[in-house]
């Protein structure tokens, strides 16, 4: 049996029938298309997934998506609308805070959160914010230089 | 994961009676726990009832010398709160080394003591600081909440409202955690209240459990040299990949040592 659900996805308000085990990120992707979320390990430890739910970042496959009724939700795909890139996305490009970027929307999307309520990370404190979050290229040292930069851009 | 209905409430009562209901029903908090074990099938329920809604079991208030959290209230939640950073700051402290960021704006304590996981970290509170859980239709003592290995008190459509904790004159949980899941590997709430001293570890044995020994020794001088001596048997403790038995002993007496040291 399905059920509807209704949400605001990246300002638009969309809806699908989907089963309550559907998760959040197969809706994202397997529904309505936006395959920028990533699934990677599908058991809620390496962050690929990463979405914005009324603002705080979630593992969108540790969610439901009927649990998303009536939510704004914002993936990866919220952040350019044209060919500029988001300030935090230009920080990863300059900084090579992606080897194979399977990880990348995760951890922008991560990142965002830190900087909404930290808008001046330290090192320290975007590595420890970085904990839901693995990527196995191993490149942390360019991905906590480029957050760094990215909140940096993102006052000016 | 096998399919299911899905429920959510906007009421207690609808809650409870939704779970009466329901062939086999499990209340949805977070989900944090709940989800990846329906993932691999590792359970499975009729209904899952979420509590999503139910804006009364949030948040977090003092009642004269109580500090109450409701059930439903993120971990973030709990480590952002400047009531708690004031008057209770090892609570802040254990919310803040939860899992990790995207856990704690999900997670809530009720999910969190409803399942007792044994290396949890809110059970340590829940004990350590001799809370009151407060349920649909009763209040529970800390000390008979916890039961054993993943085992409450809760009976089948009972659930977690809120819980009460005393404000203690200084506490600190000091944890040992897993590198990889933040789970504790050992965990242990000190605390000193006008006429108690509690001593509560997490993470070492099936649940949650005190030290009378290190309680008694504290009240007579509470400094970490007066429990330095002071060790837990191996014998009843877990022994996994992450730790042996003896390891984990060694790290109670360690944390609890820390623990003193950090408030004296």
């Amino acid at each position: 049996m399905t059920m509807k659900v209704t949400l605001n996805l990246n300002g638009k308000v969309v809806s699908a029938d989907v089963e309550p085990r559907t998760l959040l990120v197969q809706l994202i992707r397997d529904h309505l298309g936006l395959t920028g979320t990533h699934v990677g390990c599908d058991t809620s430890q390496c962050g690929a997934c990463v979405v914005h739910v009324n603002g705080q970042s979630v593992k969108s496959c540790s969610m439901l998506a009927v649990q998303a009724e009536g939510m704004v939700i914002k993936t990866i795909e919220s952040l350019a609308a044209t060919e500029v890139l988001h300030p935090m996305q230009q920080a990863f490009k300059d900084h090579h805070g992606l080897q194979c970027g399977f990880c990348t929307p995760g951890i922008i999307m991560s990142a965002l959160n830190l900087v909404a309520i930290n808008p001046s990370p330290s090192e320290t404190e975007i590595r420890e914010w970085l904990e839901g979050n693995l990527c196995r290229c191993t490149g942390y040292h360019n991905i906590v230089k480029a957050i760094s930069a990215g909140a940096k851009a993102m006052k000016v | 994961m096998y399919n299911f209905a899905y429920q959510r409430p906007s009421s207690l009562s609808e809650a409870i009676q939704m779970s009466e209901k329901a062939e086999e029903g499990l209340f949805l908090a977070g989900g944090m726990t709940l989800i990846p074990t329906l993932k691999l099938r590792l359970t499975s329920p009729s209904a899952l009832i979420d509590l999503s809604d139910l804006a009364d079991l949030k948040g977090i208030r003092q009642e004269e010398n109580i500090l109450i959290v409701g059930a439903m209230t993120s971990h973030a939640q709990v480590a952002a709160a400047p009531e708690i950073r004031n008057m209770l700051p090892a609570l802040s402290d254990l919310a803040e080394s939860i899992g990790d960021p995207q856990v704690r704006n999900r997670g809530t304590i009720g999910g969190s003591i409803s399942n007792a996981d044994p290396a949890a970290d809110y059970p340590a509170a829940v004990v350590g600081l001799g809370a009151t859980v407060q349920t649909n239709s009763r209040s529970i003592d800390a000390d008979s909440f916890f039961t054993g290995l993943f085992e409450t008190a809760l009976k089948l459509n009972e659930l977690v409202i809120e819980v009460c904790f005393p404000i203690p004159k200084r506490a600190a949980y000091i944890k040992f955690p897993n590198p990889a899941s933040r789970y504790a590997v050992v965990g242990v709430m000190v605390a000193e209240y006008e006429d108690d001293i509690r001593v509560a570890v997490t993470g070492a044995g099936p649940n949650v459990f005190r030290v009378p020994e290190m309680e008694q020794a504290l009240g007579a001088n509470f400094s970490p040299e007066a429990i330095e001596n002071i060790s837990v048997s191996e014998d009843s403790l877990n022994e996994d990949v992450h730790a042996s038995a003896e390891y984990r002993a060694h790290l109670i007496t360690v944390l609890a040592k820390r623990g003193v040291a950090a408030i004296i």
